[in-house]
């Protein structure tokens, strides 16, 4: 009689799955399945390759967009910043020699990379997917073991379509309960991140279950997926279920037909097994996250929308010194309530929140008012079919009407290599997963984090406000 | 590809955790098709904020090779331009209390090491190096040491990135290359990779 297998989380068995060899340092080479690029991280590896004499080994494996530098209000070639034009013409002719892919404007299907990978079907349950850019770590919305990597690693994966990497340990964090009204994923991680801290996250991958991820959709599951990496895990899944396999079903780029049953087959197989052991296990209430915001310089320095910011002796020892950082970029003092914290910008868009559900939401918000005097408001569809989805729906045309301007896809204000920047001190209430100091673009300008509906009520208020207040 | 094992230099010190990658290489850096000429943008923005009072703008720590960090130093964003840029600003070793992993990965590939120090030796360490800049701090993954005016330290590493350094694979192109057909072998045995035809 057949012994069954010992259970065994998702995490292991792709791992298990994708190990071509153990290398003699110990790592373990690791076949990629999915390899997407952008213009950014992918022109050195290209020259590294070339340098070397070879070639890109599985060219279908990788596909490319342009979204970091690409303007957002005009998009007419050639751009006119001379630097992100040469920058989208190496990309443009390193895919014509190598053979891969590209999804650029013209195709209708350019975006951010995190936005367009899951809606063509690509990003599948089960796949170890690999990019230069962080917040690849989004994929695991679907199942997948989805990490960042350097240029010389998206070199390796050219090279070889392998990385070697170390195995990480496995941190479950169940989320119980059920959010109340107004609460969205982004507040779920933002609330994730301020309990396990920004860098509790090093050394694991995150597998998120419980309730309230089981009761999330795809693009909500894809916000928690995204900020695993300001957890400091540089990978974090959801297992893959009934609400999976319905959103891949149909997907340009999914399996069609008979493979498509096959493929539900092998993904659910993929899941964690129940009684599978992992490292560690995290239980937070899911009905006690509130609409979070964050005050600090980074994304573990959050606050209810209703609680004070902390002063020095709330917290450790050892994060005070970070603290009183914070607070003085900031110019918020200890102890204030981070409600009625004035805005001059407001940024809805970002591989964190730049889907169609996000900006439906806000377009509720925006439905109920006016972006206020003096703030500068602005919507950006995280691809080209969120913006033709939005434009079906008549999203456009709420949010001009409320005085936000309506963009074009890219990642826009998150990152600052591209137009859309900060000026000076300027304070940003964004919908985008980052608030180092100067991310947005102004050395010195100040970012503020919370979810899509809390940067449309900020926008209307000019303002922190509870978007409650005006749903 | 050279083996690292041992960095005897003069050390900077860089006070503060999670100190992100936007701050080593501000993004306005990265628009460019190489990694040319990063070094002397490493910090920008920080040290146009200190005034001249930023550690890399004082003058005893110029030509420093190793940099002593605090916690979580190189979070956020995988650009490999923050290590290039450091690397090209003369950086050859990172001592710190831990490292993002991204960052850390990226480091490795390109010969760094990054090597943490239990909180009091890094304490001890910091303080040593700022009260006397000139002196040599060695770094040694041999005998997995750092040695500095404050004593004999004892250094963490990973056991797999320290071995790809100090046997000079850090470059893993090469290394993965090596399995040869074997990576055609494990695809095969992947059902999406072949569409999940029957």
């Amino acid at each position: 009689m057949a012994t069954s297998p010992a259970p065994k989380t998702l995490f292991d068995k792709v791992w298990d799955a994708h190990a071509v060899r153990v290398l003699p340092s110990g790592e373990t080479q690791l076949f990629i399945g999915l390899h997407l690029i952008h213009e950014v991280t992918s022109p050195q590896a290209f020259a590294m390759l070339r340098d070397m004499g070879l070639r890109v080994r599985f060219p279908q494996r990788t596909f490319a967009t342009v979204d970091h530098i690409i303007p957002t209000d005009s998009q007419a070639r050639p751009f006119s910043d001379a630097l992100a034009e040469a920058m989208m013409s190496e990309l443009e002719k390193n895919c014509r020699a190598n053979g891969i892919r590209f999804f650029d404007s013209a195709s209708g299907h350019q975006g951010i990379v995190h936005v367009i990978g899951p809606e063509l079907g690509l990003t599948q349950p089960g796949l170890t997917i690999a990019c230069g850019d962080s917040h690849t770590s989004t994929h695991g919305a679907f199942g997948a073991v989805a990490f960042g990597i350097g240029t010389s690693q998206v070199r390796d994966v050219l090279a070889t379509q392998c990385l070697a990497m170390t195995r990480p340990k496995v941190r479950r964090i169940e989320v119980g309960g059920k959010l109340a009204p107004g609460v969205y994923a982004k507040d779920v991680i933002l609330e994730i991140i301020r309990r396990l801290g920004v860098k509790g996250g090093v050394g694991f991958a995150y597998e998120y279950a419980g309730p309230v991820l089981e009761a999330m959709t795809l693009e909500e599951r894809m916000t928690v997926c995204n900020m695993s990496i300001e957890g400091g895990a540089r990978c974090g899944y959801v297992n893959p279920d009934e609400t999976t396999f319905a959103y891949l079903r149909g997907r340009e780029l999914a399996p069609q037909g008979p493979a498509f049953d096959r493929a539900v087959a092998w993904w659910r197989g993929m899941a964690s097994d129940p009684g599978a052991a992992y490292a560690e296990r995290v239980a937070l209430d899911g009905a006690r996250i509130a609409p979070t915001v964050t005050f600090g310089i980074n994304p573990g320095q959050s606050v209810a929308v209703d609680e004070r910011i902390p002063t020095l002796q709330d917290v450790p020892d050892d994060e005070r010194p970070g603290l009183e950082e914070a607070l003085a970029y900031m110019e918020l003092r200890p102890g204030q309530p981070i409600a009625g914290t004035p805005i001059d910008v407001a940024f809805i868009g970002s591989c964190t929140n730049g889907r169609i559900s996000d900006l439906r939401e806000a377009a509720r918000v925006a439905k109920a008012g006016r972006v206020a005097a003096g703030v500068k408001a602005l919507v950006v569809p995280g691809s080209q079919a969120v913006a033709r989805q939005a434009e079906a729906e008549g999203l456009p045309e709420i949010f001009r009407a409320a005085g936000f301007d309506w963009r074009e896809p890219g990642c826009s204000m998150c990152l600052a290599m591209n137009p859309d920047k900060l000026i000076g001190r300027q304070v940003c209430a964004s919908s985008s997963n980052r608030n180092f100091k100067g991310r947005q673009g102004s050395p010195t300008g100040r970012t503020l984090l919370m979810s899509p509906v809390m940067v449309a009520a900020a926008a209307i208020r000019g303002r922190v406000v509870d978007a409650r207040e005006i749903l | 590809m050279a083996r690292i094992e041992r960095i005897a230099a003069r050390a900077c010190v860089v006070r503060g955790d999670d100190i992100d990658t936007d701050r080593i290489i501000p993004a306005r850096f990265m628009k460019g098709v190489t990694f040319e000429g990063l070094g002397e943008h490493a910090f920008e923005d920080d040290r146009a904020q200190a005034k001249g009072d930023h550690p890399f703008d004082k003058a005893q720590h110029r030509g420093a090779a190793i940099l002593v960090v605090g916690r979580n130093f190189g979070c956020g964003s995988s650009r490999e331009h923050a290590p290039q840029a450091l690397m090209r600003a003369g950086f050859r070793a990172f001592v710190g209390g831990s490292f993002a992993e991204i960052f850390f990965g990226n480091c490795t590939s390109l010969g760094l090491p990054c090597v943490t120090l239990a909180a009091p030796d890094l304490a001890k360490l910091m303080d040593a190096v700022e009260i006397d800049p000139g002196h040599e701090v060695v770094v040694d993954l041999l005998a997995q040491t750092v040695t500095s005016r404050a004593g004999v330290m004892r250094l963490q590493m990973p056991d797999g990135a320290r071995k790809t350094l100090v046997e000079g694979t850090w470059n893993a192109t090469a290394v993965l290359l090596e399995a040869g057909d074997a990576i055609e072998a494990t695809a095969r045995r992947l059902p999406y990779v072949s569409a999940f035809s029957a």
